[in-house]
């Protein structure tokens, strides 16, 4: 899919306002037709990213290229994107089709040429027989549909989403999370969505760029994201997360109050010498009960959370010196096992599904 | 990348990025330069000239602070400092007063026929500032209905003055309190019940520090009125002199400009200082509005509305008091010889003053004003608001904008005539013409116009401008089909308050009018002058009529255009 040349490049790019730097040093590639999702706790800069991107807030340093040519300074107008924003800025007091037609009149088409055109885009996003009505007369989902069709309708180059779809609920979300992808997908035009919601970025993009403090923490692909996270802070915002901390004890043992554990090499992320501080993490689907040949513990079960199809369960053990551990079992299991607070059992992990930083970028 | 690794990394370019600027920004930059020189023309150049009028003599020498000098060796004219400060102070006081406790009965209270009150309460913002004097003699002067009320004292001085000035300003000290009042958050009110305050504690803990702004806002406002009006002492302040009035007297009565452009300097001072202070109040106001405040919703109580609607009717008969006694002195025949009805107070042509033409004179102002006043005024705001790039001339845009709020209307009548009779300026022609005085009304009420629009222009969808560019729309298309339709109702406001007030104001345009272009307000203040006070109520009274029927014509047609432009509005 990706051809030599990206179709955007961010080259150290720096955004202050007065004194603070909401962005430091962003350099990052998206490649034509790719679908890319900024990830990010709230405030840590993705919409000024976007902002940046689209010239609408221009960055204070740093450059910016698509499609080979050199954008940094250009004004919003004279670049070549369409925009969805959180709030929709649907035009209220024009019609759906109106709204729609709104960019397409500029282009000096013939009037048949935008007419064809808008019924083409409302049929798109399956919206026409809602065309003479006005935006307030729509739901949530309805005006994002419009939104979306009224910044491809000029067929932009990039396609920008700032929260698309934060403001819908639970339902209507997981439905046009699905539409947005397939959208995306048939026109083939890169996009690039800001999301504070993992599960979206997950099941959306192609690539994840996680955010964090006007920095960027990760970029990859949402099974490297979420299997391979390269800080403890992707690790910790991802998914859930046990963190241990204990000191290196040899070539590939780290121990963590009484108890050594055996690691894999090639997962460690940490590049400490023997005896330093460091952190171990793996995921609480990843513990297995039971006996195994490598890192068994001894462990009780100090409370569980049901949380529907698994069940979460809070564990500790001598071994550990008091830090606890959060391991998920399936319902199925949890009554096969009998598992209630105070439970005695063994659990192992899983050498492949342990993961080791630094203690230091511990946050 | 780890966060180690990261902040190791140096950047290698630290040129700082400066946006290029789009064919729209820069037309967009030259429609606000075009306002702004319209605005430096019609405000900063006729300051200037009456800032360095007060340095020279009459041959046009500068002689320095001689001026000033001679002004401060003259107790005559200093005592009206003195005079100004007490009016201004006194009716501040009373009508904050007042109108705190009436916008209070009027959104904390369950009373009856709270519409009509408000409706009554704004009456006076519709007639010129001279009416009340006018009618203040029909009930307390020589022959007055009322007169033994006052128990001796003389109307014509300081209590006429003040009771004009509370009339005359109640109007806008209560749309500012209603204003703090009704974004005050109920959910404090709900706390302070559910922790079992007493009434009384609540009040003095809860609703005057979450109003304290619009006190304080609403106090300068009333005290700015108050020290630079001068139709009511001009109709009974009798030998009371005050700067407003001196200002007139220097310039009419003995010709001398240049003490006129000291004394002007001299009221410039508090009015410009009770600006600034309003103006941070406000922006403190602002502040507290933006938090997310919940709706009070109050609940009946018998002795609280009985109260409230006890004071409302109080200060809505005083009002109506004042409006019908002009009414009346209008329609008789001859005040207290012959009561019998008549209509030839409305014969005007038989008076000096300018007759009839003068109040269709005054019609062709408003309208003008109204309709080039809101093109001027919304353009230039949209233009500041939403333009990109060139924030110094954005902010020097604001502060011309915001200026004609400090200067009182006499200063900048007269500084208009420094600046246009000035034989050797080019705009010299307008002198003296129906252009001059469009112009001078827009400057005067310039700023509260500007105010309105941008506060429109702020609730609009801010990413609007930021879609339209994307989509390659030129500026100019989205404000004719997005903002303009949106903002309709603001842009109704701004034209029918530039109407109303051109229809009522005298201090600047009394210095401006030319033989074809006597107004109706000045109407009112000349046939005063020469004694004919019945026909000046007729007059008064006319401009009443004017502003009603423009309010109901007004009302009327916006509900008509916002049915049809803006169904959207309606689910
Ligand atoms: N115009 C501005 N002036 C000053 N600071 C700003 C401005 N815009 C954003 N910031 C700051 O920059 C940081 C990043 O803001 P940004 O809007 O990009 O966050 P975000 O990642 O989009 O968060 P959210 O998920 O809440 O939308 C924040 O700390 C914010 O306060
Ligand atoms: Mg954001």
């Amino acid at each position: 899919m990706r051809s030599a040349d990206p179709y955007l490049r961010i080259q150290n790019l720096t955004k202050k306002f007065g004194e603070f730097t909401a962005l430091s040093d962003i350099s990052l590639e998206i490649f034509e037709g790719e679908f890319v999702c900024f990830l990010g706790p709230s405030g840590c800069g993705k919409t000024t990213l976007l902002r940046a991107i689209a010239g609408l807030d221009i960055q204070t340093f740093g450059e910016i290229e698509q499609n080979g040519k050199d954008i940094s300074s250009l004004p919003p107008a004279e670049r070549d994107f369409g925009i969805v924003f959180q709030s929709y800025a649907l035009f209220p007091n024009l019609t759906i089709q109106r709204n729609i037609a709104f960019g397409l009149e500029n282009l000096k088409k013939p009037k048949t040429e935008v007419e064809s055109r808008v019924v083409e885009l409302l049929e798109l996003v399956g919206l026409s027989d809602q065309k003479d009505k006005y935006p307030a007369q729509l739901s949530g989902g309805q005006q994002q549909r419009v939104a979306l069709a009224r910044a491809i309708a000029i067929s932009p180059g990039l396609l920008l989403l700032d929260e698309p779809l934060s403001a819908l609920d639970a339902k209507v979300r997981g439905k046009l999370r699905h539409e947005i992808k397939d959208l995306q997908n048939r026109l083939g035009i890169t996009t690039i969505m800001v999301t504070h919601d993992q599960e979206e970025a997950l099941t959306m993009a192609d690539r994840i760029v996680v955010i964090n403090e006007g920095i960027i923490e990760q970029v990859g692909t949402p099974q490297e994201i979420y299997n391979a996270p390269e800080t403890t802070f992707v690790a910790d915002f991802i998914g859930s997360m046990n963190f241990l901390s204990g000191v290196r004890a040899g070539e590939n043992r780290i121990e963590v109050g009484e108890q050594v554990f055996t690691i894999d090499n090639a997962l460690w992320k940490a590049d400490s010498e023997q005896n330093h501080d460091v952190v171990i993490a793996i995921r609480p689907e990843d513990i297995v009960v039971g006996a195994a040949s490598e890192n068994c513990i001894d462990a009780s079960v100090d409370s569980v959370e049901f949380l529907g199809p698994f069940v979460r369960a809070e564990l500790s053990s001598p071994a550990l010196s008091g830090q606890s551990i959060q391991a998920d079992f399936s319902a199925n299991r949890v009554r096969s096992e009998q598992l209630e607070v105070g439970s005695k059992l063994q659990i192992s992990l899983p050498v492949n599904s342990i993961r080791m930083f630094n203690r230091a970028s511990r946050v | 990348m780890a966060i180690a690794e990261s902040t190791n990394q140096v950047s290698t370019n630290w040129k700082e990025v400066k946006s290029r600027s789009s064919r729209d920004d820069r037309q967009m930059l030259v429609f606000m330069g075009i306002i702004a020189c319209y605005l430096v023309v019609a405000l900063a150049f006729p300051l200037y000239a009456i800032l360095s009028k007060s340095f020279e003599n009459n041959d046009g020498a500068f002689i320095g602070l001689a001026n000033y000098i001679e002004y401060f060796k003259t107790p005559a004219l200093t005592y009206s400092i003195q005079n100004s400060l007490f009016i201004a102070s006194i009716t501040t006081l009373i009508v904050v007063s007042v109108a705190f406790l009436f916008a209070y009965g009027l959104s904390r209270s369950c009373m009856r026929f709270k519409s009509g009150f408000r409706v009554i309460a704004l009456v006076p913002i519709l007639v010129p500032s001279l009416l009340p004097g006018i009618a203040l003699v029909y009930l307390f002067g020589r022959q007055g209905m009322l007169k033994e009320l006052l128990f001796g004292h003389d109307i014509y001085g300081p209590i006429g003055i003040i009771i004009s000035e509370v009339f005359f300003t109640l109007p806008h000290a209560l749309i500012i309190i209603m204003t703090a009042l009704s974004i005050a958050d109920a959910r404090l009110y709900e706390s302070a019940e559910s922790l079992n305050s007493s009434k009384l504690r609540t009040f003095f803990t809860v609703t005057i520090p979450g109003a304290r702004y619009g006190l304080i806002s609403a106090a300068f406002v009333v005290f700015t009125l108050t020290i630079t009006d001068f139709g009511a002492p001009k109709v009974i302040g009798g030998d009371f002199n005050v700067l407003a009035t001196d200002i007139y007297k220097q310039v009419i009565g003995q010709q001398n400009f240049e003490m006129g452009a000291v004394v002007s300097m001299i009221l410039l001072l508090p009015a410009g200082i009770a600006f600034f202070v309003d103006r941070i109040m406000q922006r403190k106001q602002v502040a507290l509005l933006s938090a997310r405040a919940v709706a009070f919703d109050p609940k009946p109580s018998r002795v609280f509305d009985w109260a409230m609607f006890g004071w409302a009717s109080v200060v809505s008969v005083f009002i109506l008091t004042i409006l019908l006694t002009c009414q009346y002195a209008a329609i008789i025949k001859f005040y207290p010889y012959d009561l019998s009805f008549s209509l030839n107070n409305f014969d005007f042509d038989r008076m000096d003053g300018g007759g009839w033409t003068s109040f269709f004179n005054s019609l062709k102002l408003a309208s003008w004003t109204a309709v080039v006043g809101t093109v001027i005024v919304f353009f230039g705001a949209y233009m500041v608001e939403k333009g990109r790039g060139f924030n110094a001339g954005r902010g020097v845009f604001q502060f011309l904008a915001m200026l004609p709020m400090a200067v009182p209307g006499l200063v900048l009548g007269l500084a208009y005539i420094f600046f246009f009779n000035d034989p050797d300026n080019p705009l010299n022609f307008l002198y003296h013409t129906m252009a001059i005085l469009v112009i001078s009304t827009i400057t005067h009420f310039y700023t509260v116009a500007h105010l309105t629009a941008v506060t429109a222009l702020k609730q609009m969808d801010k990413e609007f401008e930021s879609v339209a560019a994307s989509l390659k729309a030129p500026f100019y298309k989205t404000f004719m089909r997005v903002t303009v339709p949106v903002s309709l109702p603001a842009i109704l406001d701004i034209s029918i308050y530039l109407f109303v007030n051109a229809m009522t104001t005298v201090s600047a345009v009394v210095f401006l009018y030319g033989p074809h272009t006597a107004l109706a307000s000045v109407a009112v203040l000349n046939m005063d002058d020469a004694g004919d006070i019945a026909p000046a109520a007729a007059m008064g009274m006319m401009i009443f009529y004017a502003n009603v029927t423009v309010k109901i014509l007004h009302s009327l047609i916006s509900k008509g255009i916002l049915k049809r432009t803006q169904a959207w509005r309606y689910r």
